[in-house]
Order: C-alpha cells, then structure tokens, then sequence
C-alpha cells in the first residue's frame, strides 16, 4: 500500500544523509506507485527527489517463456534428436505443439540443426547451443543488450520490447520526520465542536486540479441565442407572435404575400407539400377554442375574409390598388393546397390581416421552425429558426427602417452596417443587410428587410398610409458564426453532441 | 437568383473605363446586383487552346430580365452611371408585315404566340453567344423551364412567310431538328430525343398530348415545334443577318415579357439601332389578333408626396424625375397635379407594378446608404410574450435546474420512427404526412417528441451514463375541423438512459415540474381540492394516449407493462388525461438501437394554459 510505502521511505532515508536509490531500496515496487509516495511526502516538504531515467530492454510474454523453456528450433532440436530413427515430419507438432513445430522446423534448417530425409527429420549435430535462450537470459538480468544486431533481431521476432525505467534519486527534505503525520484531509463539525481545528494538520490542498464536478442541467445552445434575441424584441416593445402553426395554406403562405403562382418558391423542389390532409379551407375566422390567437382590442372591426380572398385574386389576376398585377390566371386551388410553412411570414400576414380590424401601431416579433424540402448538407437542412419582425405604422420612412437595423444589430454586437438594394416578392423596397464582420474582416450577409407591398397590406383592408417594415434572419447563421459551428447539423437536430450542449457558455451576444 | 457571366474587359470597355474589383462591387452593391466573382485570379478553363478571357460573375435580382444578359447589364448600368440615355425603341414599318396565323386548336395546347423580327442584325462571336445564352436564360427563369414560353429563332432568308403556327397529331409533324439530318416525326422525335442531357426534361410539356404546338412557314417548313426544338433548316449562325424571333405560350403576360427582353436587348445591333420590324398575330378565334412586340412605354403614375414620405426626403419633383432617369425611366412633373409624376417606364422593366417599384428607384438612385437615417420612435407599442412561450420557458428552466439537458431534434421524422419502431399504430387520424420529401427521414410531422429524443441518445453513445435529456417543442395533429386541417400541440418530454430504468428519475422529474407549476398531487382517495391537481394511473398494455380509442387495447405498447402511468390532470374539477411516462418496451430500444434501459416522460403542456 502506497501509505506503506511511505513510511519505507522515510525509514530508508533514516540512516544517514546520503541519498537513496529507488530502485536499489524497492527493487520490485512499480515505479508510479513509488513517486506517488514520493509526490505525497515532497509536497509536504519531508523527502525532496530527482528522476532518472533509461531506456531498458524487456522481454515479452513470449520472450520470458523462451528464456524459461528454450527457443522453438531448440524444441524441434531436441524432439528430432530423441527420436533413434528419425522422426517423421507429420509427427513434430504432436510432439512440439503447432505453434513450435511451425517456427522452429524452419529455424533449425536455418541453422543446419537437422536436415529433411525423406519423410523424416534427422539431427545434423550433436548438440547444439540455444543463443536465442541465453541472450534473452541476458536480457532478463541485466535489462539490457549491447548486441545491437541481436537486438534488432529480437524485437523483430517480438521476443523483447524497449521501455524507459524510471530510478528516483530521493534524499530528506527540510521537514523530514520518521513518521508521517496524521493529517485532516477536511475541516469538519466535529473538529468545530471540540476544538481538535486549532491543532489539526491539514493536508495539503491540490491547487492545480480542477474542483469536483457539478451535476448541471443546461438549455440548448441555440435556445441560448433565441432568448438573447427575444429580450432584445421584447426590450424594444414587440409582441410575440403565435408561430405554433406548421401547417398552411398556399394562401397564407404565399398568394397572400403577392408570391405568384408560379413563383419558383413554389416548386416541389423548394416547399414540402401536405398529401394527408388533403385540401385547406379558404381563409375564416378562428376558431373559438382557440387558445393562441390574438386578444382583440374593442375598437376591432368584424374582417372580411371573402373580400380578402377576393381581393389577393383580383391584386394577381388584374392589379388592383395602383398595381398592375402580375396578370395571369390565378387558380384557387393551388392556394387552398397545405404546405409546411416555407418562412413565419405566413404568420406575420395573419397578424397584418388581424390589424386591419383596427389598424394601429404595432410591433410583432417571432422566432420559431420553418421548412424547407432542401438536399441536406453542411450548412443546410430541412428545418431552420427563423427569426422574423415586423413595424406597422403611419408614417415610416426608409431611412427609419434603416436607423432601427442600426440599434437592433448593436444590441447583439454588430456596429456596422450597410444595405444593398435586393429583390423580394413582397417587399418594396427591399434591402439586404450586411454587417462588417471583425473577425473575418469582411461584410457578410446577415438578413433581409423591407416595407411590404401596398399589394399584400390594402388587400388585407389596411389603410394606404400605413406602412409596414418586415425583416428576417436566420437563428443558426449567426449562431454559428459566433461559435465557429460549421455545420448545421452540428446546432441543431439529433446528431448534436450533448458534450457540446452541457458545456456551451452563455451567450452574451453584445460582447462575444 | 440568376447569375449572369459576363467578359469583363468588354464589360469595362462599354462603361469606358477601368475598375478595380474593389469598386466593381461597389458599383454593384449600390445598383442592386451582386459581384459575386471575378474570376482574373482564378484557375480558368482552357477552351480550343485559349485560356477563357477573366469573367464578372453577377448575381441578378430575380425580377429584373432586362439584366440577364451582357448587353442589358451595360446598358442599365451606363444609365445609372449618367453614361447613356434611356433608349428610345422603335419599330419600323415594313411595307408588308410578316404575319403569324394561328389555328384554333393551338387552344388545346399552347394557346398564345407573338413574333419580332430583326432585320439587318450585325452579330459577332460574342453578340451571337450572348443572343444564344439570353434564350437559355429566359426560359430557365420567368419561362418556368419552357413550360409557359418558349422561343424559337430563325434565319428568316430560309423561311417565307406568312407563317402559320398550328396544332397537329405528332405522326403528321415531319421535319429534321435543329443539328439533326434525318428527318422525324412526332413520336419519333419524342423517342429521340428522350435520352437527350437537356432536351429530355422538356419532353414532358406536350408529350402526352394529343397535338403538338408547330410553326410552318408558307411552303409547309417547320420552323419549331415548341418548346422542344426548332427546325434545321432555318437555324440561325453568326452570319444570319435577319432574324424572326417566334414566341409560344401559356402565360400572355410572360409571353410579352420575353418578346421585349428579346428585341429590346438586341435590336441596338440593327443598322438602325433600336429598331424592331413587328409581326402581325391573326388569331381571331381568341381576339388575339394584334401586333407583336409591343414595346411602347407604359405610362404611369407617381405622388411625390408618397415617394418623399416613404424615402424620408423632401425632393422636388424635378429632382424626383432626374434620379428616374438613372434607372431608365423617363419621368416629368404633371402640368395638371404638382403631386404627381408622369413616369414613361422603358420595356424593359417588366418589373414595375405599382408606384412603390418607382419608390425604390427613387430610393436606389439616391442611394440606400445615403437616405437620412432615422429611429422609428413615433408611437408606444408593449412588449409580450406568446402566452404558451412563457409558459414553455417555465417547464424548460425548472427542468434544466433540475438536472437535465435540452435537445433540439428534428420535427419531421420518419412514419416508422413516429408509429412502429415506439409499438403504436396509424390509424390515419393523427399525423400530417408530407407529399413530396426528398427522403425518407421526412414523411410525417411528428405526433410524440419521442423519435427526437430517442435518436438523440442513439448518436450520442460516446457520452457518459445516464444522460438525461429533455424538450419542449411543438407536435403536430390533423384537425379536419380548422382551416389548415391540423394543429400544433406543445409538448414536454424528458428521457433517462443509463444502467438502471431510471423509472422513478422521470417520475420525479413529472412531480417538480408539477410543483413548480401549482400543481398538487392528488392520491387514493384523497379529496379534490379547488386548486390544479394530478394524479398517475398504471397503464398495463394499454396505448399512453387513450384518448385515441383505437389504441387502447394496442398488445405490444410503447411501454413496459406495469412500469408505465398515465398522467391525470384536474382543474377546476375537471380531469384530462395529458400524458404518460414509464420504461420503454426493450423492443422500442431495439429498434433505436439503444442498448441499456430507458424511461421516458411526454406530456402536453397546453392543458396549464
């Protein structure tokens, strides 16, 4: 026992001053659990030492049973001389083993040992010397092999192996005692109730080792980030909106944001489409039961839906509200198909079309699922946050939307910014954002924005000097920026690494 | 969106002068498109010989077709530049007018056509390329594939006219395609072509019908059969000096569209720059007859009030009408409304709709990064959570207090990871499935947050036993009595994985959550009382959710018999049951491939609403 051991030391060192050997004094002590003894008494100063260390030759499971018993050729050797008339060749593995026969008939012949007659194994010689036996013999006593061809040769054959020896050098330290003290390994509440703390001799504290672990729980990285970006919202007077609705219309999803039927958004290859159930409803009030949708203010206006539904055909098919429309045959069908929904928007134009009963100032925000029916890849997947807001009011300019993107993005760190004029099928103007990225040194594109067309909002029955700023982003593309996440896969989904999630630190996004 | 390739010494040469890349993409970024290479420091393939001269490649708006090829990229941008004036188009006027006849059973199949011809037309390599490459471009955008218009163009010395563009049973239809030399049928051609690398994915467009779209010319030629391929005999080349452009479509309005792109972008090659001779279409089994193309400006107005408001500015309307001019619009001051702005917009932008598209010109010309910034501080709004949110974020925290650790898995599954491999049944009442995934990963919305958790501890066996993991998130339910025939559910669920069942962890896990929610736990016999309580039932074979009758006799269940419950919740008197937890039947750890016992816990949370 290590505490054993301990005491060996100090017994050893007691003779005189002169240092000691380690492996001298405790020839057949491994040498890890003689430098924990000597770590326990150096760090309370009792024994100081120095390692030494050389490289020494061992010899294998394999190399201790020759040096025991004799090589494989020397077996074969001894079977072939013992037999007066020869021994036949089938007949050595009986006599040797498999393993024996196998490797030394063939060394022998090497050596002229014994030579073929035939069927039959004759000895060439008398006797003969086993080197192989009497090096590894060697080798078993003095760890070491001055041969380097022999040695080569050896390790060829896995019979030895090379290994470093450690040797401790050990002399007192300035606390030397012949016994180690018992020591307090804690401060305890018998010692605070009968004194003992007063005297006691604690052990010494491991400074450099981390504390035990604590058991925690942890929310997901990506949530982290999600609540950073909702008290940013709700720090600036939006109102979550009720995403908890995957499934949609074509109608809410596009024909209602003025996406055109054939719009390629649209295709199969880019929407999940709903096969069971099989067709929608045209747009109607909410249900009743309801327990998530808006709470309507009492100024609200009965809306109506089939002027609604009239209005998004009539804007498609033929313009209407100063617009000319994109002038096609618009299929209602297609807009009573389901689909998952492709962006939250969907939500935010149910939100807009409620505001028409009363229309009033109003910020929305929302960060919830959307799907798309995308090949998945590194920093793709069918299903993404998108975190989206909205500004409805009378009066809002360009340079307004623009000034609150500013404020918006320096809240989680991102100072400066610039907009580049871009194409979206509901928003007008639109501009895309980009944020001057320090680390990378370069501007990335970090959302989408714009004011949406007077086509989707006087269709909803708003009134036409009231203007609605939109814009989008996704939760993971920042998020995997700000942790130098790769791949999509690895932030969200089941192959994330739960190592990952438990030790991910909270996020601050205005200092990371 | 698109991106357009274009030679960019021939680029610079147009806009007469030399950029760095540095301000190219400046340039861009202010206009509204997009550098997105330029490709003078890159590896560049090596065609016959040469090394391919360096390229711009530009990201194009989706919206604007007068940008997809080199020669409207040039031009809008020397407008914008102050460079060039908006050009004005003309067409001529032939002594006799070519004409297109359209017989009526075009109807059945691709009812509309329009023509332009361009006559005395000087192409080079590169002109005749990019002519080529435009068409291509057209019909992969705004012609949807070719299925709503598709182009076809001649070397109009080989044809005469009148042309007739008629609708025929594919045996009657004989001609040699375009680079072809034998001559085929319908059918024939539809065999032929069927393995073709580009061709084949058009077949699908008439294929099946019983006429096909062709065009003839007066000695019964084909000139196309739309929108698969043109005729050999009248190809065009690089020589061709006169060409006739024929249009087929679905879509009238598109159908006009590409007939201006075409013209429009290469009519400043003509001998006459800007000239266009029209074709007349006689159709007038439909009252379509009419003269083709149709490149007049559409005039329109605008409120400099409405532009001024939305821009935060407070421009003249001569000042208005000086920044149109950058973006190719002609615009003057009404002598009848000072708030009002004629606009005269050029054909080629197909984009305007309303009076907010010349807004954002306004806008763009003026320069977005120019605009006077505000903060939109007019008007108090208040903050506020999605009452199930907050509610969710109260089961998340206390659960993450309490030990466990939230995962985020996917909510489509797998119909055999949301019904088989946990023992239940589709009845064919619950999931939403989806019509066309790419994999079979996604076929259903998931009813159980079950899968998710499941495959989470599956691909995370190198972790360290027992991991305790949660989520809560939303399922999904058809509903055929709403709307959208289905509702989301939020759910909680929370699993335990490790060397034993972990039964009474989740247990407990159900009675902090409960806890923390006001709720009281309710046993044998106790009394109700006025506030929330619960209580568990064992649940022996029977399916967790009983609710859905079918499965309350299911045999081989989710859970472990006689080590699953459950989860009663009563309010206000009144019991619902929200849930059940217990130990996984090992043949639902089989199936997920997970190797020691598990327990799992999955209620719905929008019953504490």
């Amino acid at each position: 026992m290590a505490s054993d051991l301990t005491t060996q030391i100090l017994d050893a060192l007691s003779a005189s001053d002169a240092p000691i050997l380690s492996s001298e004094a405790f020839p057949s002590t491994p040498s890890l659990n003689v430098k924990s003894a000597l770590d326990r008494l150096d760090a309370r100063q009792m024994v100081q030492y120095e390692t030494l260390e050389r490289d020494v030759v061992t010899l294998t499971a394999e190399g201790q049973e020759i040096a025991a018993n004799g090589s494989h050729e020397a077996k074969v050797f001894a079977a072939v001389a013992a037999a007066m008339d020869g021994l036949k060749i089938s007949e050595l593995p009986v006599i040797v083993g498999k393993d024996n026969a196998k490797v030394g008939q063939g060394n022998a012949f090497k050596r002229g040992w014994i030579k073929k007659d035939k069927d039959l194994l004759r000895a060439s010689q008398e006797s003969i010397v086993d080197e192989t036996q009497q090096q590894l013999l060697a080798v078993q006593k003095t760890k070491t092999l001055e041969d380097q061809k022999a040695l080569q040769d050896l390790k060829r054959r896995k019979l030895i192996a090379l290994a470093k020896e450690f040797n401790f050098k050990v002399t007192k330290g300035p606390k030397y005692a012949r016994e180690l003290v018992k020591e307090e390994t804690d401060l305890t509440p018998e010692m605070l109730t009968n004194g003992s703390w007063k005297t006691a001799n604690f052990k010494p504290y491991n400074f450099n080792a981390k504390g035990a672990p604590t058991p925690a729980g942890t929310l997901h990285p990506l949530n982290k980030v999600r609540q950073e970006f909702r008290n940013i919202f709700f720090d600036m007077g939006f109102e979550e909106m009720p995403t908890n609705r995957f499934v949609e219309t074509g109608f809410w999803n596009f024909d209602a944001l003025f996406v055109p039927q054939q719009h390629p958004a649209r295709d199969l290859q880019d929407t999940f489409y709903i096969s069971d159930p099989a067709k929608a409803d045209g747009p109607r009030e909410d249900s009743p039961n309801d327990p998530h949708v808006p709470v309507r203010t009492k100024n609200d206006k009965p809306l109506d839906y089939q002027k609604y539904w009239d209005n998004v055909r009539e804007v498609h098919e033929h313009g209407k509200f100063g617009s000319i429309g994109y002038r096609y045959p618009w299929s209602a069908d297609e807009s009573l198909r389901l689909v998952l929904r492709t962006h939250t928007t969907s939500i935010s134009t149910y939100m807009l079309h409620k505001l028409a009963a009363n229309p009033r100032p109003a910020r929305f925000f929302s960060i919830d699922r959307v799907f798309r029916n995308e090949a998945v890849d590194a920093t793709h997947l069918a299903e993404f946050h998108q975190v989206e807001g909205v500004i409805a009011d009378f009066g809002l300019t360009l340079g307004g939307l623009i000034g609150f993107m500013e404020v918006f993005f320096a809240k989680m760190g991102i100072h400066k910014l610039r907009f580049k004029p871009a194409y979206n099928p509901y928003t007008e103007p639109s501009m895309e954002i980009f944020g001057h990225h320090e680390g990378l040194g370069k501007w990335v594109e970090i959302g989408n924005s714009g004011m949406f067309r007077p086509e989707m909002l006087e269709s909803m029955g708003l009134p036409k000097d009231m203007r609605v700023y939109g814009w989008g982003l996704s939760l993971e593309r920042p998020t995997m920026i700000k942790y130098g996440v790769s791949n999509i896969r690895e932030l969200l989904g089941h192959k994330v690494d739960l190592n990952f999630i438990e030790t991910n630190p909270a996020v601050r996004l205005e200092k990371d | 969106m698109p991106t357009i390739s274009v030679d960019k010494a021939a680029l610079f040469k147009e806009l007469g002068r030399d950029y760095t890349t540095e301000e190219f993409d400046e340039l861009c970024f202010e206009f509204g498109i997009e550098l997105d290479e330029d490709t003078t420091n890159s590896d560049r393939p090596i065609v016959d010989g040469k090394q391919e001269a360096p390229q711009l490649k530009i990201e194009i708006p989706a919206n604007r077709y007068d940008l997809l090829c080199f020669e409207g990229i040039a031009l809008m941008l020397n407008i914008f530049l102050g460079r060039s004036p908006s050009p004005e188009y003309k067409l001529t006027q032939p002594a006799k007018m070519e004409q297109i006849i359209v017989k009526e059973d075009t109807t059945k199949i691709r009812p509309y056509v329009a023509g332009a011809i361009l006559r005395n037309i000087k192409f080079d390599q590169a002109r005749y390329e990019s002519f080529i490459a435009l068409q291509d471009k057209l019909h992969q955008n705004l012609a949807r594939q070719r299925t709503l218009v598709s182009i076809g163009t001649h070397d109009l010395d080989t044809v005469k006219g009148p042309f007739t563009y008629e609708a025929l049973p594919p045996k009657d239809i004989k001609f040699t395609p375009l680079n072809q030399t034998q001559e085929m049928d319908g059918e024939e051609l539809m065999n032929f072509y069927e393995k073709h690398q580009q061709l084949s994915k058009y077949l699908h467009i008439i294929r099946d019908s019983p006429v096909y779209p062709v065009i003839y010319d007066s000695n019964r030629t084909v000139c196309s059969l739309p929108p698969i391929i043109n005729g050999d005999h009248s190809k065009i080349s690089v020589n061709t000096t006169n060409v006739f452009i024929e249009i087929t479509a679905l879509d009238k309005t598109k159908l006009d569209i590409v007939n201006k792109m075409m013209v429009t972008m290469f009519s400043q090659y003509t001998l006459e720059p800007f000239t266009i001779e029209p074709v007349e279409i006689v159709s007038e089994h439909n009252q379509e007859t009419r003269v083709t193309p149709d490149i007049a400006p559409r005039t329109a107005q605008a409120e400099v009030s409405y532009i001024n408001q939305c821009c935060g500015l407070s421009l003249s309307p001569s000042e208005i009408c000086t920044l149109l001019t950058k973006m190719a619009f002609r615009a003057k001051p009404s002598t009848t409304n000072e708030d009002i702005i004629d606009v005269e917009i050029p054909p080629t932008r197909a984009d305007i709709l309303h009076q907010c598209d010349i807004m954002e010109d306004v806008a763009i010309a003026y320069g977005f990064n120019s605009l006077p910034r505000a903060f939109p501080d007019i008007s108090g709004t208040v903050a506020q959570p999605l009452p199930i949110n907050k509610l969710s974020d109260i089961v998340r925290v206390e659960t993450a207090m309490a030990g466990w650790s939230e995962v985020l898995p996917l909510i489509l599954c797998s119909h055999d990871e949301n019904f088989g491999w946990l023992n239940r049944k589709d009845d064919g009442t619950t999931a939403v499935r989806l019509a066309n995934p790419k994999t079979t990963e996604f076929q259903v919305v998931r009813t159980t947050l079950l899968p998710g958790l499941l495959k989470t501890i599956r691909e995370n066996k190198h972790h360290s036993v027992p991991m305790k993991i949660f989520e809560v998130s939303d399922v999904a339910f058809k509903d055929l009595s709403l709307e959208r025939k289905s509702r989301n559910e939020r759910h909680f669920a929370a699993a335990f994985y490790g060397k034993t069942s972990g039964f009474e962890v989740v247990h407990g896990l159900l009675d902090r959550v409960m806890a923390m929610l006001k709720t009281t736990f309710v046993g044998d016999g106790q009394a109700a009382s006025g506030e929330a309580q619960y209580y568990i039932k064992e649940l022996d074979g029977v399916y967790p959710f009983s609710q859905i009758k079918e499965f309350a006799n299911s045999s081989d269940p989710t859970y472990l018999p006689g080590h699953a419950a459950s989860i009663h919740l009563r309010i206000d008197g009144k019991d619902k049951e929200i849930g059940a937890f217990g130990i996984l039947h090992p043949t639902v750890l089989q199936k997920y491939e997970l190797k020691y016992p598990t327990s799992t816990l999955e209620l719905n949370v929008e019953a504490f609403m």
